[in-house]
């Protein structure tokens, strides 16, 4: 008998370990549920952590409300299915009441202001821990970041001012108004999550398969068209066959052309791909250092 | 759509294992370089970060595609073209899937070196084969030999510049053995390299037909990681307690937690820590269903024949096998924080999953990483010290020696007032 474990099984583990770690260490954690693969995959895990008892967490979504349909459909089926409890923050509401404003010009986008949805909720709902997707393989600054990351009462980062996290001991401790940020799939990247997606045979939403939409071509990337979108003249609307290797707020998700329409072809594709998965995030593309100025402010 | 799997290929990924090591080298020693090498030579990076890479090279007025800034994180350190905090990296071969602790070398960053060394399996020490043994690369060991990091890999770098002697080569790998064997050091393996222009990191060079070893990636993707866990000694510490309480479940208590050593098996007579109730293994849970064996470092859920009381911080263990309670406890600390050690504070304790107050009662000595060298007059304890300290605790702790045990024979020590980690512990 080899008693080593493969590196999905590993991370399989650490990932467990985190989640008991936020239930055990909080009083009122939360899974910041986008309903992009990450976060799907964060739900599942939970589910494995706490078996046979439910998931011990909320899922929090923060809506931009420029949403794909179909990811709104598969986070009300989900929560149905696993019998959570589901808290939305609306940046229309943000909006609406003057907290935040909207973006003009051609490439607006609410990608920004949703940290100001995001900060409320937390503070509405008094949450002291929020469970994500992110992992360190995504972003540069995100590579930076600790499975236990703490904002303070403002909810902002200090990348330079971390905690230092050592062997498997994490320190939650945090004084009343902080919060933290946990990401159990901090060393993961995105072959583990998709090899894990088809290992487990988690459902996702069909926007990550291929399939035909209508789209723009736009920043080298094909972008969808939705109510949202402001299109020119210039642009030429085409039916493209396209998948989704992240999904966000729909004005800013481009897609591949691709044939993938399965797990496996997933897989495969992810396996060659030359670019990586955030290469057409629009939000990504600002500047070289936007998702950790973001961050710092409290973004995801 | 088919989102369903029937039968697919396991080869070729679901049988990788993996493996975590840390980089160590001094500013300009080329550690950049090397750990942007690997990634290059290996296909992991992607077009759009080259491109990314490429156009802040142009910016800066190099000549060349500077690979060292693939690892550079923070807009501070593309500034000023320093590693100022652990960043972690990952790349996949076929074989394995890596995760590189990259910290940097700097004097002031021991604390970044020992977080990042915690977790690893191997360690990558750089020399600059022009210097040589130098005082940063006994200070890295060093610490790699207090963290018991299993295996060394002494990557001898800039050959090129040495004109790829063996000569230089030789009397640094002597320097090194001579200097090594005072440490704790188990495998240690010497490779030549130039990160520059590639040699010997993931393609074999033609300059140094002399060098019969393997590359340092064929070496990180062969060294043998099975027994890098302790399967010895059981130790469960309990996270949480999961009880359903519903219908089906209506009596079920299941004790969460990770193996930290040892393998567990139904059947098992056990003893819980610190009550010292014994019953036996009824169970192993989970998702996926009972299984017949657990060991480190598996998530699972643990039921007992009988029902007594468990609860986060107990530790379950082979009733002929325990750790020692103590309360009086010796240990190696590194300090983190800028605020050195008050006399006689108390801190926050926490080991393993166990909760306590501790109180620095006597500062033993401080050692001199670079010379092993241990100062028992000088107790001005400051950030990225390390020392040896006792310890004493408001209860016993379920403890064994670090040396054993790197799960259970580590500790944390936690301010109160400012809830940062302040210290690290290897208990001796």
């Amino acid at each position: 008998m080899q008693y080593n474990l493969t590196h999905l099984k590993e991370l399989e583990a650490e990932s467990i370990y985190v989640l008991r770690e936020v239930f055990a260490q909080f009083e009122n954690p939360a899974i910041l549920f986008s309903g992009g693969k990450d976060s799907i995959v964060v739900t599942h895990l939970a589910r494995k952590a706490f078996h046979p008892a439910k998931i011990p967490f909320p899922l929090v979504h923060i809506d931009t409300g420029h949403n794909f349909p179909e990811t709104i459909k598969f986070r009300d089926d989900l929560v149905d299915e696993i019998g959570a409890k589901l808290i939305v923050g609306s940046v229309q509401k943000s909006i609406d009441e003057g907290a935040a404003s909207e973006e003009k010009g051609k490439n607006a986008n609410r990608n920004a202001i949703q940290t100001i949805t995001l900060l409320d909720t937390i503070e509405t709902n008094q949450f002291d821990a929020c469970i994500g997707g992110a992992r360190r393989d995504e972003e540069k600054a995100r590579a930076k970041e600790r499975f236990f990351s703490h904002r303070d009462e403002f909810g902002q980062w200090d990348p330079k001012n971390q905690r230092p996290e050592l062997w498997n001991i994490f320190n939650g401790k945090h004084h009343h108004g902080e919060h933290f940020r946990v990401f159990p799939l901090s060393n993961w990247t995105e072959m583990d999550v998709w090899q894990y997606i088809l290992a487990e045979n988690i459902k996702i939403p069909s926007l990550y398969f291929a399939h035909d939409r209508q789209v723009i071509r736009r920043s080298n990337t094909w972008l969808p068209i939705s109510d949202f979108i402001q299109i020119d003249e210039s642009e030429e609307v085409v039916t493209k066959k396209i998948r989704f290797r992240t999904l966000g707020d729909i004005t800013i998700t481009g897609g591949d052309e691709s044939d993938a329409d399965t797990l496996e072809k997933i897989v495969n594709e992810v396996a060659s791909a030359r670019q990586t998965e955030r290469g057409n995030r629009e939000d990504d593309k600002r500047s070289e250092t936007s998702m950790e100025d973001r961050k710092k402010e409290g973004y995801f | 759509m088919d989102n369903t799997i029937k039968e697919h290929d396991n080869a070729g990924y679901l049988d990788m294992e993996l493996l975590r090591f840390t980089t160590a080298g001094s500013v300009d020693d080329g550690k950049s370089t090397l750990i942007g090498r690997l990634l290059y030579d290996s296909k992991s990076i992607f077009e759009d970060q080259l491109e990314q890479v490429a156009k802040s090279s142009e910016r800066k007025g190099l000549e060349q595609t500077d690979l060292a800034l693939l690892t550079d994180g923070l807009k501070d350190e593309r500034e000023q073209g320093i590693t100022i905090d652990v960043a972690y990296r990952y790349f996949a071969t076929p074989k394995r899937k890596f995760i590189i602790a990259d910290t940097p070398g700097h004097i002031q960053y021991t604390r970044n070196m020992v977080t990042g060394a915690s977790t690893a399996n191997c360690a990558l020490i750089l020399v600059d084969a022009r210097n040589g043994v130098i005082e940063q690369t006994r200070r890295h060991s060093i610490i790699a030999s207090l963290l018991q990091i299993p295996h060394i890999v002494v990557c001898i770098n800039k050959m090129d510049l040495v004109d790829y002697s063996q000569e230089a080569f030789d009397k640094i790998k002597e320097d090194y053995e001579s200097f090594v064997s005072k440490l704790d050091v188990k495998d240690v393996r010497f490779i030549p390299i130039s990160a520059l222009k590639g040699d010997n990191v993931v393609n074999r060079s033609k300059e140094m037909n002399w060098y019969e070893g393997s590359t340092l990636l064929y070496t990180l993707e062969n060294l043998h990681i099975g027994s890098d866990h302790n399967h010895i000694d059981c130790r469960f510490p309990v996270q949480t307690v999961i009880r359903p309480k519903n219908d089906k479940y209506h009596d079920y208590r299941g004790y969460a937690g990770r193996i930290a050593s040892g393998i567990f098996k139904p059947g098992d007579d056990i003893t819980v820590l610190p009550s010292g109730f014994t019953s036996k293994v009824k169970s192993i849970d989970t998702f996926d269903g009972e299984i017949e064996e657990a060991f480190a470092p598996m998530s699972v859920s643990i039921q007992l024949e009988d029902d007594i009381d468990v609860g986060r911080g107990d530790m379950i263990v082979r009733t002929n096998n325990r750790p020692e309670p103590s309360q009086d406890i010796e240990a190696m600390v590194c300090w983190l924080n800028n605020q050195g050690p008050k006399p006689r504070a108390k801190y926050s304790i926490r080991h393993t999953t166990s909760d306590a107050k501790a109180m620095i009662k006597d500062i033993r000595y401080k050692l001199n990483i670079s010379t092993l060298h241990r100062d028992e007059e000088d107790k001005d304890v400051k950030m990225n010290d390390i020392c040896k300290v006792l310890l004493r605790t408001t209860k016993p702790l379920l403890v064994d020696s670090y040396r054993k045990n790197r799960i259970t024979g580590s500790i944390i020590l936690v301010d109160d007032a400012t809830n940062e980690t302040v210290a690290a512990g290897m208990i001796v």
